[in-house]
């Protein structure tokens, strides 16, 4: 079969399943599906056409659209079967609006045509009338009385408030020896992916759907569309092949209930919806922006003894799971400290402005970059060693973290916090500072830092694997959980592999599609390898077990212990007998080649002491991670060049190291992008960048040489003793680079991203201030 | 308005009909079904349908049929039937350059590309060549590593260890 008969191992850097396929070009993406006849599908966006993003629609004529040759069908609300209303926890979101915009984003018509040269012309030609209503684009004035009101039928503008007390609350910062306090401000960050929202749906005879979609949440999309469009869940089949990256922003519906909805108006045709940057810039989902206000105190021997925090999430014009996102930054916003008094309020608010949503970090890398410069400038204030400072305060187990949750294993931020201390980067700074070449500085920042990982409290947190002994003896899992890169299917792959012996020719994935796996729940919150993991191994050993007693069966060995697995087949060592696994299938059922693994994650017994929280509120598994960048400035221009950068992860125990690293790395770079560069800027609610030349991600030329180091540890409640950790290493680089830009240039920006433009603006500030 | 180009595509005389003016992207996607080479943003800043044009890379998005005619072309589909891109192939699969996977097969053309001017490249050289390549999931560390491996300049895994 192959050359290679070694057993795959959980703990090896085993080159990723789907590594090959991709490197060929041979992976099928949902964009790469090009059926015959195919028809296309595109949303009419009139705010961004006409320069509005608040206004009544007073009517949409299409005569001229639909005599375009080539055009078959326009549809507008009114064509809209069902609730016409999306959303995951607040249905607040039309699938086709037909009565106000919200947000320049909306979509009030959806046409189908023959070709996608058709489709753009047709989408200019659909007159839209709309009266501009006042808008409301700044979070803070939108909770002001008399504010425009985004959703009429709302008393205001609030979507969630929530208030996380502990101890004496913020009323003991009046007592404390040390206060530190700043106004910060977060920007909007698109996630970037490379393949855009898109799918294709065909119609069948019979009504049924069968779509193929990026999206990281096949099952629930079912629901979403069920819902909007007024059909049976049970009719709706959809298929979740590797998505070209998804970062939160494919979590939640983008193309599925307009695709559905052209499904049902295309004749039994295949109909695509693929979108492209400018609208996915435009009506995909992006980070929160947010607005902190905190206050830190500390005894004199620096001690931290209280925190208050005032948080602003602005959820744009539909809640997604603004709330939600809200409420884990909210978790962390103490930080991965020891902090006894505390008060954290949050606000999310809605506004005109495009729907922010899921994103890597979910709310909390809003939250790390105030509490990290706060705890630098503590350090400043009692003057004493950063690091020793978060040394001296970071969790440890058995502590009470700053949701009120007793912290009880795996929590690794001083181990990970000691790793730094120790290495070269840290410990040879001095000297490397010192060398700072003329014209530019250098400087030196930490970042102490945690990611809940879960669904949260109220969330069923539950998967279900199904692994199968294929008619020829190879082993395949049936993923139910979309895999957008970080690897979750090579994972399981591994998991496999490992559990029941197999070698990496005999295991492959079956990506997640509604018809043959089960509901697993979304690909996201630090929770899919985890879940999905924890079950996999229950199915595995199930099979596992059925293979060797049936192997049993055949070779007259009364004692499974004796019996063993090997790539390809089952041994029994004492009589040189052995039954191969393709043998030995054939004395199974059909139904008795597949096992179903069910696992639920476990929930915090302890509720923490929040109130005002709908769901997620609080958790009990954090990934910790301690990150240091060495940065350099150039005081002409002031470009921050950030030359080395250390991120020490304790993620628990790692399954696969090299993929550990990729999520890693990959988390820190978008996490430079979101401290250098990424702004998702809008003015009254117009998106301002409609390509990559106006929206900057990092490049090659932007990145350090990222160092991952992963700190030992041990979740015993995760597959293997790991935790997920594609999300802690997203919130250490904004304040460790701007740690870093106080420790090199005194300046403390406390707006991000940290352009040159805000560097250099600081520098002459600090200059005029200096003495003369 | 579709006229006969005749070019050759991955080692193949190819005869089409087709618009001179349709976009070499969709030309290749949607009408030859080679859907190896990706689109990302259809502006020129991502890099995700690079190609090579009589071995010198493009962008597929940039480009449009009438420009292909009497030239050789080469996309991931075909990259691996030199040496050098089976080489680029393997290393990114192995050094752990593959994440989504969906800037990758623009990458490792933007790679060919490079190797095959400077076979012994820097890891800063590395970094310039795929300056126009975008990924978000990697950080570029295990690309660059890739890349230095297929160039076989040095061992990835020291590198990255420090």
């Amino acid at each position: 079969m192959t050359e290679t008969t070694k057993a795959l191992a959980v703990g090896a850097s085993e080159t990723r399943a789907d590594a090959k396929a991709k490197a060929q070009g041979r992976e099928p993406y949902a964009a790469d599906n090009y059926p015959d006849g195919l028809l296309w599908a595109g949303a009419v966006r009139p705010g961004a056409l006409q320069g509005v993003a608040h206004a009544r629609l007073l009517g949409i004529d299409t005569a001229a659209a639909a005599a375009l040759p080539g055009v078959v069908k326009i549809l507008t609300a009114a064509d809209v079967p069902g609730t016409n209303r999306q959303g995951i926890i607040h249905k607040d979101m039309p699938v086709l609006v037909g009565d106000k915009l919200r947000y320049a984003g909306d979509p009030v018509a959806l046409v189908i045509a023959e070709s996608p040269e058709v489709l753009r012309q047709a989408i200019r030609l659909v007159v839209v009338r709309l009266e501009a209503l006042p808008t409301v684009c700044d979070p803070v004035a939108a909770l002001a009385d008399g504010a425009a009101r985004v959703h009429d039928e709302r008393a205001d503008n609030l979507l969630a408030a929530a208030e996380i007390r502990l101890g004496e609350g913020a009323q003991r910062l009046d007592h404390c020896d040390v206060v530190v306090s700043g106004s910060f401000a977060t920007p909007v960050q698109a996630h970037g992916f490379i393949e855009t929202e898109n799918g294709v749906a065909c119609r069948a005879v019979d009504g049924s759907l069968t779509m193929t979609i990026s999206t990281q949440a096949p099952f629930r999309d079912r629901m979403e569309i069920a819902h909007a469009l007024g059909l049976s869940f049970d009719k709706i089949r959809i298929i979740a092949p590797c998505l070209g990256g998804g970062f939160g922003g494919k979590d939640g519906a983008t193309v599925q209930c307009l695709l559905a909805l052209a499904a049902l108006h295309s004749e039994q045709r295949p109909v695509k919806m693929l979108w492209d940057r400018e609208e996915n810039l435009l009506a995909g989902y992006r980070r929160h922006s947010c607005r902190v206000d905190y206050r830190l105190g500390a005894s004199r021997d620096g001690t931290l003894e209280a925190v208050h925090c005032r948080l602003v999430y602005d959820t744009g014009a539909y809640a997604h799971l603004g709330g939600e996102v809200m409420a884990l930054g909210m978790e962390h916003a103490g930080g991965p400290y020891r902090i006894p008094h505390v008060l954290i309020e949050g606000q999310c608010v809605y506004t005109n402005n495009p729907v922010a949503g899921a994103m890597r970090a979910f709310g909390v890398c809003q939250v790390s970059f105030p509490f990290e410069a706060m705890v630098d400038e503590l350090a400043r204030e009692l003057g004493v060693d950063p690091l020793a400072l978060r040394r001296k305060n970071a969790l440890l187990p058995g502590d009470t973290n700053c949701a009120g949750v007793t912290v009880a294993e795996s929590t690794g931020i001083a181990d990970c916090l000691d790793l730094v201390a120790g290495h070269p980067l840290w410990l040879e700074r001095a000297a490397w500072k010192a060398a700072a070449p003329s014209g530019s500085r250098r400087g030196v920042g930490l970042a102490a830092v945690f990611n809940a990982a879960g669904y949260g409290a109220k969330v069923r947190d539950a998967a279900i694997a199904k692994v199968e002994l294929t008619c020829d003896g190879l082993i395949v899992v049936h993923n139910a959980v979309a895999d957008m890169g970080q690897g979750n299917a090579a994972a399981f792959v591994q998991i496999a592999g490992h559990v029941l012996q197999q070698d990496a020719a005999r295991v492959s994935v079956r990506q997640p599609d509604t018809a043959s796996a089960y509901p697993s729940g979304s690909s996201s919150a630090g929770r899919t390898t985890f879940t999905f993991g924890n079950a996999l191994i229950v199915a595995c050993e199930q099979l596992k077990a059925r293979l060797i007693n049936r192997a049993g069966l055949l070779l007259f060995v009364d004692d499974d212990s004796t019996l063993e697995l090997v790539p390809g087949k089952i041994v029994h060592r004492a009589s040189a007998r052995e039954v191969s696994l393709a043998r030995l299938v054939g004395f199974l059922r059909d139904e008795e080649r597949s096992c179903l693994g069910e696992y639920v994650a476990p929930l915090c017994p302890d509720p923490g002491t929040g109130k005002g929280f709908f769901i997620g509120f609080p958790h009990v598994v954090f990934a910790y991670g301690a990150h240091l960048a060495r940065i350099e400035v150039d005081l002409a221009t002031g470009q921050i060049r950030v030359v080395d950068y250390l991120a020490v992860t304790d993620g628990g125990q790692v399954i696969n190291p090299a993929m550990f690293d990729q999520q890693v790395h990959g988390g820190v770079a978008q996490g430079l992008g979101y401290a250098l560069m990424e702004d998702l800027a809008t003015r009254d609610g117009q998106v301002l960048a409609g390509d990559f030349s106006r929206y900057l991600i990092p490049g090659a030329l932007d990145l350090p040489e990222i160092v991952s180091v992963a700190c030992a540890g041990d979740e015993a409640r995760g597959p293997f003793g790991m935790k997920g950790v594609g999300e802690v290493a997203m919130n250490g680089p904004l304040p460790a680079v701007a740690n870093a830009l106080a420790d090199g240039c005194g300046i403390h920006l406390r707006d991000a991203p940290l352009t040159p433009e805000r560097v250099l603006l600081a520098l002459e500030k600090l200059a005029e201030e200096a003495p003369q | 308005m579709s006229s006969e180009i005749v070019f050759e595509l991955n080692g193949e005389q190819t005869k089409l009909a087709v618009s001179p003016t349709r976009r070499v992207i969709d030309l290749l996607r949607e009408d030859l079904k080679l859907t190896g080479s990706k689109e990302g943003c259809g502006t020129g800043e991502c890099g995700a349908c690079s190609i090579l044009v009589d071995g010198e890379l493009r962008l597929a998005c940039l480009m449009v049929a009438g420009q292909l005619a009497g030239h050789r072309l080469t996309t991931i589909e075909g990259l691996a039937e030199s040496p050098l891109g089976a080489r680029v192939q393997k290393s990114f699969a192995e050094a752990g350059a593959v994440q989504c996977g969906y800037c990758t097969p623009g990458m490792e053309v933007a790679a060919v590309d490079l190797l095959s001017r400077q076979p012994d490249p820097s890891r800063d050289e590395v970094r310039a060549a795929l300056s126009g390549n975008l990924c978000r999931c990697t950080g570029y560390v295990k690309i660059v590593d890739a890349v230095c491996q297929a160039a076989g300049a040095l061992d990835a895994t020291e590198d990255t260890a420090r």
